[in-house]
């Protein structure tokens, strides 16, 4: 089973490490990642701008509306992503605690996955 | 997670929100500061055992405001408020109240605190001490090793700058649109010259270059804020564009770095991109104004991977609109940059001779008219204009760098 491990956190609080702060982060972080990818566990990882560089689509009218700014405005904010092929979800929430070991403060949701197409270029093929 | 520099973090992250909302609580910047002060005591001691709370800055709001309360109940004698250990077992339930009660203000919040900094009456220096002081929260000490002052002159400096603020008298009502409007003019200006205050500084000045990233950080809550605003897009890309060069600025001698002779190799990427992103957000809306024009030419450069790509016909665009917009010699100074670029250093000097009136005390149009004449053959006015600019130059490095022309002149090479 596919789990995308979504990674919440405030911002602002983020936004004030100091860049060493922010490498050790990143350095720790590269770690799980790298044990994650020779284990054939990791697929697809994603840091996320600011918030500030968002745009929403908002549908509820014709034509829809774009708005600056991130969809939700909440406390913490969906920093970034993971994908990960675990084999239960207790195999998530473990490489969860791993990456939250090293990257102090925020939340991860650990999210089954329904359908992933890690290339779409290649043709689509459903019963493949 | 009970990290103490992620508690620091949370602290630094929280302390605009804050502090701005004790400020309309106590309307007074001295109480509110300590207020905050206090909670943070508080914070360092209870966080660490029991992790911190949902929401850092609504707790800081909550217990710096009972603290507050609680002191002058104590100093009047009459009944405390429940002691520290009752405090800091707040509920989510009281943190929750507290938020409702402050997310609703806390934009113009913000806005004020900031906007108390750039008092029109404060001397410059003094709006980015001030609002380096109490918006970030930097020490005292600090700031007076970055603005080169000794820590007792910058507390001076500081308290001065408060008694001016408080006397001129700190706006509480909610502002209308078009005050509001006015504000993030002032608010975006002062962080400006934070920012610069920051980017002007040497590799050897680590104190002084930290303001360029304060900066930054204030420019993205201010447009978290005001999430629709595209000079604050402006503002925040121009930060981020010029901040990239950072690592690329400097030789290892200290000497400054001109664009052309740059490694770009060493330009941050990372910022670069949200740079870009933003001034595309930004000309969406369609109301160009200074720092998105600025912005705009800043991404110019970041998007050629050699000088030789620099799309500068554009880039002469851009300046004749900022000439629009925000007339001035500096910008017309700039401009003919541009126009030594598309159409040679004759019609560029035609466009520097005439500001010699204004700027005449200024080394960038010493180093530009000289630079041009010596493209003309013109060596001995070159001589003279360099030998201008180096008596102006107000650092080392753009002093040495005036210095390898006039050697070059001296040894019969062109640079």
């Amino acid at each position: 089973m596919q789990y995308a491990i979504l990674c919440y956190h405030a911002e602002e609080v983020v936004g004030a490490w100091t860049k060493e702060e922010d490498e050790a982060v990143m350095d720790r972080l590269a770690v799980v990642q790298t044990r994650l990818a020779q284990a054939g566990k990791l697929g697809p990882v994603a840091r996320l701008m600011p918030t500030t560089t968002a745009t929403t689509l908002r549908k509820h009218q014709e034509p829809p509306l774009v708005i600056d700014g991130p969809f939700a405005e909440t406390k913490e904010q969906l920093l970034g992503f993971y994908i990960v092929d675990c084999d239960s979800l207790d195999e998530a929430i473990r490489i969860s605690r791993d990456l939250a070991a090293a990257n102090p403060g925020g939340a991860y949701e650990i999210r089954p996955v329904a359908l992933l197409r890690p290339d779409p270029r290649e043709p689509h093929n459903p019963d493949a | 997670m009970h990290d103490p520099a992620w508690i620091e973090a949370a602290l630094t992250a929280a302390r605009p929100q804050a502090v701005s909302a004790l400020l309309r609580y106590f309307r007074d910047l001295d109480l509110a500061e300590e207020a905050f002060q206090d909670a943070c005591l508080r914070a360092l001691r209870t966080w660490p055992e029991k992790g911190p709370p949902r929401d850092p800055a609504a707790w800081l709001i909550f217990v710096g405001r009972n603290a507050a309360i609680d002191r002058t109940r104590r100093a009047a004698r009459q009944q405390p408020l429940p002691d520290e250990e009752a405090l800091s077992d707040l509920e989510d339930a009281e943190a929750a109240a507290a938020e409702r009660l402050d997310t609703a203000h806390f934009r113009d919040d913000i806005l004020r605190l900031l906007f108390v900094c750039c008092h029109p009456d404060l001397p410059v220096t003094q709006q980015v001490a001030l609002a380096l002081r109490i918006v970030c929260g930097v020490p005292t000490e600090r700031i007076a090793r970055a603005f080169l002052v000794t820590p007792a002159a910058m507390e001076q400096r500081i308290t001065r700058a408060k008694g001016r603020v408080v006397r001129a008298g700190v706006p509480f009502e909610a502002p209308d649109a078009a005050e509001r409007a006015a504000r993030l003019q002032s608010v975006a200006a002062m962080l400006y010259l934070l920012f610069n205050e920051g980017y002007s500084a040497g590799p050897a000045e680590a104190d002084r270059g930290a303001l360029a990233a304060e900066a930054i950080r204030l420019a993205r809550l201010l447009l978290r804020l005001f999430p629709a605003e595209p000079e604050v897009m402006g503002l925040t890309a121009l930060m981020l564009l010029q901040a990239s060069r950072t690592a690329a600025r400097f030789d290892g001698d200290g000497t400054i770095v001109l664009l052309d002779d740059q490694d770009r190799g060493r330009w941050d990427r990372g910022m670069i991109a949200e740079g870009l992103v933003l001034v595309d957000k930004a000309l969406r809306h369609r109301r160009p104004g200074p720092y998105q024009v600025q912005a705009a030419i800043a991404a110019l450069h970041a998007r050629a991977a050699r000088p030789a790509d620099t799309d500068w016909q554009q880039i002469e665009v851009l300046y004749r609109l900022l000439e629009q917009l925000q007339p001035s010699p500096v910008v017309t100074l700039n401009r003919a940059v541009a126009v030594s670029k598309t159409e040679g250093p004759a019609t560029a000097l035609s466009l520097v001779e005439p500001l010699a009136d204004r700027l005449g005390g200024y080394f960038h149009f010493h180093g530009l008219r000289g630079a041009l004449l010596l493209q003309l053959g013109r060596r001995d006015e070159a001589r003279t204009a360099f030998g201008r600019a180096i008596a102006l130059a107000s650092t080392a490095a753009e002093a040495a760098h005036i210095r390898r022309h006039l050697d070059s002149l001296e040894q019969g090479t062109a640079v």
